[in-house]
């Protein structure tokens, strides 16, 4: 029993280098399985506040470039308002209106939510964002982030005034994509060497693909809106190993510069998990 | 200004360096990311006790993470780095640490070559294991030693000015 002591006496610097290493690293291999940690709600609330403060200075410079991004999606919402457009004369016509019911009225299936970043990374090769919207506010994991421009990535983590958002550049992520003109199905990462450049692949060569061509989400995620616009291809590589194009697409949304950002919500989200999950249960 | 609030005050200004002015750094390249934080546990006193210096390391670390936002990645690096540091000046300097007082690692009380070599084992260890623990997550091995090499250079180079602009006091040699 004294020979014990005597060794813990002896090694306790090494046993307590083992303890915090062994801490450290347990954290950080839990930490991509399971991201909602006490750790994570702690350190959430305490970076995101001294972020939120700096933040507020650091906006003021690219105030312009907001402004005009803001523009540009006020006009196309704009364009939307009844009071652009102009009802076309029918006085002369005879319509007969047979329906009873109206089979058009269209029911919501997204809800925005607006939302500042507060803190914001490109220079890493995991690169996440906090936005200063959370469980309060009714954010909960695995919802869509999208821009003004496009898409910005996916909630991981909520606290309950902020969330941290996995950015597109992001090693591990993976968002499924198809080209609005061939509507091809592909899978969009990020190759970690250019923050203004994404990776498009697994896009099958029978597909016509030509530069310039725009990467919208797919019609057939449950998270993203479809038709999200996510960047425009760059340069075309063709994959010799597979029968695939390999597609370097330049990001819609500048991730420099993003300073808002809208949260999107699926209402329909919990329905089709319990579809989900009597097909697997079978 | 007593010896513990004054690496209080490093240990803070160090960190907002950091976190509000190199993360903020337009990517240069892939392989750059300018690490610098955890010049703070290279520069406390020579007569730290070991466990504290352990213990101030690892809080230093989780701090980073905070806002790197990856626990446990710059914690686990600072640890290692934080153990290792006692057997290197015990090993490069012919003296007791304990004799040194309040002095702390800088070019004149270790001299100009053993502080190099100090600085430049200690940087390397730290970025070798920080990012052999992002390798084993993704990467391939021109990434890891591409990124060792460009990050340690990036970093001693960061070290190197701020010790020619601060002249940290010290009495010794």
């Amino acid at each position: 029993m004294r020979n014990v002591f005597l060794f813990l006496k002896r090694y306790s610097v090494f046993i307590f280098f083992l303890v915090l290493q062994g801490l450290a690293l347990s954290m950080l291999f839990s930490y991509n399985r399971f991201h909602q940690t006490a750790y994570g709600m702690f350190s959430n609330e305490v970076a995101g506040n001294v972020n939120k403060r700096v933040n507020n200075v650091e906006s003021f410079f690219t105030l312009s470039e907001q402004n005009k991004a803001l523009r540009q999606q006020n006009a196309a919402l704009l364009s939307y308002l009844p009071s652009g457009s102009v009802i076309p004369d029918t006085s002369f016509q005879l319509v007969a209106d047979t329906v009873a019911v109206d089979s058009l009225k269209a029911y919501r299936q997204y809800q925005y939510f607006d939302a500042k970043i507060i803190s914001n990374s490109v220079f890493l090769q995991q690169n996440n964002m906090v936005l200063h919207r959370g469980s309060a506010q009714g954010i909960v994991p695995n919802m869509a982030v999208v821009g003004t421009g496009g898409l910005i990535g996916t909630v991981i983590s909520v606290s309950e005034n902020m969330s941290i958002v996995m950015s597109l550049l992001h090693r591990q992520s993976k968002v499924i994509a198809v080209l609005k003109k061939g509507s091809g199905l592909g899978e969009v990462s990020w190759d970690g060497k250019d923050p203004r450049f994404l990776v498009l692949s697994k896009i099958p060569k029978t597909v016509v693909v030509k530069k310039g061509d725009t990467v919208v989400s797919s019609p057939y995620s449950d998270k993203f809106p479809p038709g999200l616009p996510i960047g425009y291809v760059e340069k075309i590589d063709q994959d010799q190993e597979t029968n695939t194009y390999k597609l370097k697409i330049r990001t819609a949304v500048d991730f420099y510069a993003v300073q808002h950002a809208y949260i999107v919500k699926n209402l329909l989200q919990e329905e089709m998990d319990q579809l989900k999950k009597t097909v697997i249960k079978e | 200004m007593s010896l513990v609030f004054k690496n209080i005050i490093r240990f803070i200004f160090i960190m907002f360096i950091q976190i509000f002015v190199l993360n903020k750094i337009p990517p240069l390249h892939q392989f750059i990311v300018p690490y610098f934080y955890f010049v703070f546990i290279l520069w406390l006193p020579f007569k730290i006790k070991r466990t504290a210096l352990l213990f101030i390391s690892f809080a230093a670390g989780m701090l980073a993470d905070m806002f790197f936002k990856t626990p446990g990645l710059h914690a686990a690096a600072c640890v290692l780095i934080a153990y290792i540091r006692p057997f290197l000046i015990n090993l490069l300097l012919p003296k007791e640490a304990t004799d040194w007082g309040n002095e702390e690692p800088t070019k004149k009380t270790m001299g100009p070559v053993p502080y190099a070599t100090y600085l430049i084992i200690l940087t390397l260890l730290h970025h070798f294991y920080l990012i052999l623990l992002e390798w084993m997550q993704f990467g391939s091995f021109l990434y890891f030693i591409g990124k060792l090499v460009a990050t340690t250079l990036v970093s001693l180079l960061l070290i190197m000015i701020t010790d020619l602009f601060l002249n940290r006091k010290s009495k010794l040699r």
